[in-house]
């Protein structure tokens, strides 16, 4: 049985630098502060804020262009501000790039009250992006899932990080 | 006012073996470039991306030149990219900007507030190293290889004449050169990258 607010940032961190991610590309919200945290402090990481999260993918594009290796850190807000820059920059560029999402809104039972997470997995679908949910951090593996399909299928690949108002803020 | 292949030609001596990304240029760049493994020629994959695109090149490619021909339109519509760029301060990085005042290739609308943006003034405030801006050819020329020898992020603005296009796109000629994809794959090829 799954039990909430228990996603720990470090596994989260592991499973991204198992393969092998140089950059992570980002702009701040409330599911991934103490995560930003252990990132700022790993030598391997580099940084890279964007002040709006459509630039997010044009980065991430022409950093995978020239043989790095991106994750894109932002929330589900943002990425549906991004559509047409996902659009553009990475499913057109075939970007294999997995986008990790703090899922705002987000509740267990299935009913919430903000329209970011109503509309979160219908904006996924619309684009064709599959997504896989992490609650907590027996659901980590399937951040690997992720990296495989988006280096199988050279597109992005969505983790929708359903736990925000726990785990990562501690 | 300069002419795009005019700034392009005075710019290509100068190039060494920088990656140029041609943006709305290509149509002339195309024709003078003489290194075309290293021309990355995307179209227009979302407008608003290509400085953000450009850095994200820069830094994944540290000891490579990244040359960008921006144009002003697609940087107001995220002028933010600046500020990114200049945390960043890839110092490999040349970011010119082709400013027509207008979005030409939807028949000449002017940009917001066209002709009163200083650029290279917002350019210079957000934290690029340099910054400058060309209204006429002979100043760009004097100091073109000063600009590409400098550390970066250098911003270069340029004031140019409008190429305006009425035509929709369906009549349109058929962009010259390459494919964006072939154009990704000789690059990467060149600089062998293969992840």
């Amino acid at each position: 049985m799954t039990t909430e607010g228990s996603l720990s940032p470090e596994i989260v961190l592991a499973e991204m630098k198992k393969h092998g991610i140089t950059h992570v590309v980002w702009l701040p919200d409330s599911e991934t502060n103490w995560l930003y945290t252990l990132m700022k402090a790993d030598p391997t990481i580099t940084l890279v804020p964007v002040p709006r999260e459509g630039l997010a993918f044009s980065c991430a594009a022409g950093l995978h262009i020239g043989g790095a290796k991106p994750v894109i850190l932002i929330q589900n807000t943002g990425l549906m501000e991004s559509g047409d820059s996902m659009r553009g920059w990475t499913m057109g560029m075939n970007i294999p790039v997995v986008l990790i999402v703090g899922y705002r809104g987000y509740t267990r039972h299935g009913v919430n009250k903000d329209t970011a997470a109503t509309y979160t997995e219908p904006f996924l679908n619309a684009f064709h992006i599959q997504y896989y949910l992490v609650e907590n951090s027996e659901d980590a593996p399937r951040i690997s899932v992720a990296f495989e399909e988006a280096k199988k299928f050279q597109r992005p690949v969505c983790i929708l990080v359903g736990d925000e108002y726990h785990g990562f803020n501690r | 006012m300069m002419k795009m292949e005019e700034i392009l030609k005075v710019f290509a001596p100068h190039r060494g073996d920088a990656i140029v990304i041609s943006g709305r240029a290509n149509r002339h760049w195309d024709k003078i470039s003489t290194n075309k493994n290293r021309d990355l020629s995307l179209g227009d994959p979302a407008m608003g991306g290509h400085a953000s695109f450009a850095l994200g090149l820069a830094l994944a490619r540290p000891k490579n030149k990244v040359v960008l021909f921006d144009s002003e339109g697609d940087l107001q519509m995220s002028l933010s990219s600046l500020s990114m760029v200049a945390e960043q301060a890839p110092k490999n990085f040349v970011h010119f900007v082709l400013d027509n005042e207008c979005y030409a290739t939807t028949g000449g609308q002017p940009v917001p507030n066209a002709s009163k943006i200083a650029y290279d003034v917002i350019a210079k405030g957000c934290g690029y190293s340099s910054s400058y801006a060309y209204t006429n050819l002979e100043s760009f020329q004097v100091n073109v290889k000063r600009i590409m020898e400098e550390p970066g992020p250098v911003f270069v603005a340029m004031k140019i004449v409008p190429e305006i296009e009425n035509l929709p796109i369906g009549q349109r000629a058929p962009r010259l050169g390459k494919t964006k994809d072939q154009a990704v794959a000789d690059l990467r090829k060149e600089l062998g990258i293969n992840n």
